[in-house]
């Protein structure tokens, strides 16, 4: 055995002894539901406050962000004990956030307030307030930290805003009621979905043009329920996949070709997904069915559907 | 080793039979699988939901009814050779196979393993359609599901055998269709799963559960996914004896219903 067998053992061993932990809000729950990676099971729930929606990792995957929509806040916990330990000033109603690559600052949608808040994470204190469109939903930061995306339910529009001077720069108009956007991890495309419009409309982040526009069409579906929601795209930007609410279906998308290859039955009404760290399995929240479903990415299959608790709406991964 | 060559006479004659007759054998197919691409397909998201066992996760209804239709199947293969007998009985061949010189529970369990050997052919070409459609259960489903379309198949077999004993003529056979078949597919778990009977008609349900179609259309089911179901197990297990049992004794001509009837 050389020493190139032996460390790549060593890697294995490694890595399979480091287990994903999936974390998913329960909106109707007050609480947090730990689903174990490797045995697919759920492992406890955590009460917290009061309808979580959104929730992120910092980027070291020591700290948990929860936006607590009734609780008008940002709940800080510890990744590993879920130990609320501080709060941020959201603004009120808050639902989806980002976070930049560094995990400097978030960026927070107040959907009643037509503004995207700005809060320094060092700190603690709000940076700014970005007036953007009517109703702001999605937002996302470009993984080479260049741009903030706010979409807009109501105005129908991508806003792009710089991060160093916080301002809108440009405008993208899009289909109706665009739910999030999610940037290819290359950062060459902006993905966001419309749940009215049932469409995935892929923007070039250098001209700020449409390149493409998907439409959503599942056989033996009401297109009235094929509403997109989450989207994320695989690291090596071979696959990207869209919740398509209550069609039940995740869309499986070629993200070179951009074409839908298939959709992917789920629980009832899937809202959002993650992918496991080595991205081989596919995460969604399924809120009316309570549950969890998790896909082979790999064989392109939905395996095992783990009930969590009532109303799953975000989830996120930590190794 | 008499009785080796007796058994091989047998399946080999079944086989010959069945291969002789493409028709039959496209026949055969047809059935299943007009059942998976048009029945299912227009009830494709009607299952509703609720993931059950063997089941992990959200399914169509083209993948809960195949291992129905596999049952079918067996179901259908059972009777045909129960028709055959018949047919064997009125054309004389049935005299040559009777009085050969071994038992003959064991003559009559060769003809029951051979029509079964036919029908697990049937149902793997079907299983084979049903991957190229999409309906892909893991690999090692294929090999555990021999044990159970085995154990299913000699019961149905069975069970026609005991039938056939006392029909008289070929013509009767459309009343087995009748009495027997139908009701023992639509009442089963082949199309839909007994909680959704429970929903609509607990009697059915009751029916349906008692119904040793269902239980062998279960153990075919768990089987395919890589699982043993004991209950569906045992209960296929002890209805294919007593079918056994009772078509022995149909076919013994001093005790059975063969002499009583006057034939």
């Amino acid at each position: 055995m050389n020493l190139r067998t032996i460390l790549l053992l060593l890697v294995f061993i490694f890595s399979s002894a480091q287990a994903d932990t999936i974390v998913v809000t329960l909106e109707k729950d007050n609480a947090l539901a730990v689903v174990d990676g490797d045995s697919l099971t759920l492992e406890k729930t955590v009460k917290i406050g009061r309808r979580p929606r959104d929730l992120k990792f910092s980027p070291d995957f020591k700290k948990l962000y929860v936006a607590v929509s009734d609780d008008d806040t940002i709940q800080v916990l510890d990744a590993e004990t879920y130990q609320v330990v501080g709060t941020l000033p959201s603004g009120e109603d808050p639902e989806t956030f980002a976070i930049d690559p560094e995990g400097r600052r978030m960026y927070v949608s107040n959907e009643d307030d037509n503004q995207v808040t700005v809060i320094d994470l060092a700190t603690g204190k709000v940076v700014k307030a970005v007036p953007v469109g009517v109703e702001p939903e999605g937002i996302a930061v470009s993984p080479d930290g260049r741009w903030v995306v706010s979409t807009s339910e109501t105005t129908n529009m991508a806003h792009w805003i710089d991060p160093e001077t916080l301002e809108i720069v440009h405008n993208t108009l899009v289909d109706p009621r665009p739910r999030a956007a999610a940037f290819t991890p290359d950062a060459e495309q902006l993905w966001v979905t419309s749940e009215i419009g049932s469409t995935l409309t892929i923007i070039d982040t250098g001209s700020k043009a449409i390149v493409k526009k998907l439409h959503f069409k599942i056989p033996g579906v009401t297109q009235a329920l094929v509403q997109p929601v989450g989207v994320v795209i695989d690291r090596e930007r071979r696959y990207g996949y869209v919740a398509l609410g209550p069609a039940n279906r995740v869309a499986v998308i070629d993200a070179r070709k951009l074409e839908v290859v298939d959709y992917l039955l789920t629980g009832k009404r899937v809202w959002h997904l993650a992918f496991s760290r080595d991205g081989k399995k596919l995460f969604t929240t399924n809120g009316a069915s309570h549950d969890v479903t998790v896909i082979d990415t790999e064989r392109r299959k939905p395996v095992k559907s783990i009930p969590v608790g009532q109303w799953p709406w975000g989830v996120a991964v930590r190794p | 080793m008499h009785y080796l060559r007796a058994l091989g006479a047998i399946v080999g004659r079944e086989l010959l039979r069945f291969l002789h007759q493409r028709g039959r054998f496209v026949a055969a197919l047809v059935r299943p699988l007009v059942w998976l691409f048009i029945f299912a397909a227009g009830f494709r998201s009607t299952l509703g939901i609720a993931v059950i066992p063997p089941y992990q996760t959200y399914i169509l209804y083209e993948e809960y009814i195949t291992p129905g239709l596999v049952g079918m199947i067996l179901l259908f293969n059972g009777m045909q050779s129960s028709l055959s007998m018949v047919y064997d009985r009125e054309m004389g061949s049935m005299r040559i196979l009777l009085v050969a010189p071994l038992p003959r529970w064991y003559l009559l369990t060769s003809k029951l393993l051979a029509s079964t050997c036919v029908s697990i052919l049937q149902a793997y070409v079907f299983l084979a359609i049903a991957y190229l459609y999409g309906i892909q259960p893991p690999p090692v489903g294929y090999l555990q599901v021999l044990p159970a379309l085995m154990l299913g198949g000699l019961m149905l077999g069975a069970l026609g055998m005991f039938l056939s004993s006392f029909i008289k003529q070929l013509e009767n056979f459309a009343g087995v269709m009748n009495f027997v078949i139908f009701p023992m597919f639509f009442l089963s778990t082949a199309l839909y799963p007994l909680w959704r009977l429970q929903e609509s008609s607990p009697l059915l349900a009751t029916l349906a559960r008692y119904n040793p179609f269902s239980q062998a259309v279960e153990l075919i089911r768990f089987a395919l996914y890589g699982r043993f179901e004991p209950y569906a197990f045992g209960y296929t297990l002890i209805t294919m004896l007593v079918f056994l049992a009772l078509a022995i004794w149909g076919y013994n001509p001093s005790k059975g219903l063969m002499t009583r009837r006057g034939r």
